[in-house]
């Protein structure tokens, strides 16, 4: 699997406060899609990202003073790598949340306006994988193309 | 964070001038969809023509926003970019909302 990863990486690191957030999403994104990010692909990669980034924003460092965000992507023929790292709370059982939506298939009262994160993440990424380690967090998302780069 | 209105009929449009509604946006956009939708118009139309992104938290700031409206009157989403549009398909969001490609067919179609 190696041999066929050009490596091509790139990497960022922003304050983990709901702003600079934003600014970081959009500006990886925007340099994924420079390097070559397949079209087919790229929505899923922002959404998932996006998803991931905004909870370590609200969970990791929820009742502690945020910190960094680092997130590295490798772009490889085949697939995207991503490892976002932080150093806030671990996750609940050390584990990523399944994720389960609530159903929409209720009264519009109760229709629900949150919870669909980690739903997004398992249904757009290929592999997902998180380790805690050093007194921070490591989640990793592979996202396979159908087609080389 | 740039909602624009204009009410023509029962029918009262509002359009997002904003490339995204995303986490770092969404109470303002909920906040902003309230002060605008107080007008009481029966069907409000959101024009999504400039939203390039959302994000989960954006999706449930237009799901606050219907229910804001309250029984009686209902908000369609128009012009979704094809990756908001995944986000609504995504979390079966689309059967909760009427989605139309642009503005002028939410326009052409009927109020209910």
């Amino acid at each position: 699997m190696a041999s066929n990863c050009k490596r091509d990486c790139l990497d960022l690191t922003f304050t983990a406060t709901e702003a600079h957030a934003s600014a970081g999403i959009a500006t990886l994104s925007a340099r994924l899609a420079e390097r070559g990010l397949p079209a087919s692909k790229s929505d899923d990669v922002k959404i998932a990202l996006a998803e991931a980034i905004n909870n370590v924003v609200e969970h990791a460092y929820a009742g502690v003073p945020p910190s960094d965000i680092q997130v590295n992507c490798c772009l490889c023929e085949d697939r995207l790598m991503i490892q976002i790292t932080d150093s806030g709370n671990p996750m609940p059982g050390l584990h990523p949340p399944k994720g389960a939506p609530a159903s929409v298939d209720t009264a519009l009262q109760d229709l629900p306006e949150g919870g669909f994160g980690w739903f997004l993440i398992h249904q757009l990424a290929s592999e997902i994988h998180y380790e805690r380690q050093d007194g921070g967090n490591l989640l990793c998302l592979r996202f396979d193309f159908d087609e080389a780069v | 964070m740039g909602l624009s209105s204009d009410t023509t009929g029962g029918t009262q449009v509002i359009s997002v001038h904003c490339d995204r509604i995303d986490a770092a946006m969404a109470i303002q956009f909920k906040e902003d969809m309230r002060t605008q939708t107080q007008s009481e118009a029966k069907r409000v139309v959101l024009d999504l023509s400039s939203v390039e992104f959302i994000d989960s938290s954006g999706l449930g700031a237009i799901v606050a926003s219907m229910k804001q409206l309250g029984d009686g009157r209902r908000l369609d989403l128009a012009g979704l970019h094809p990756i908001v549009e995944k986000v609504f398909r995504l979390t079966r969001m689309d059967t909760v909302f009427r989605l139309f490609a642009s503005l002028d067919d939410a326009l052409a179609a009927n109020a209910d």
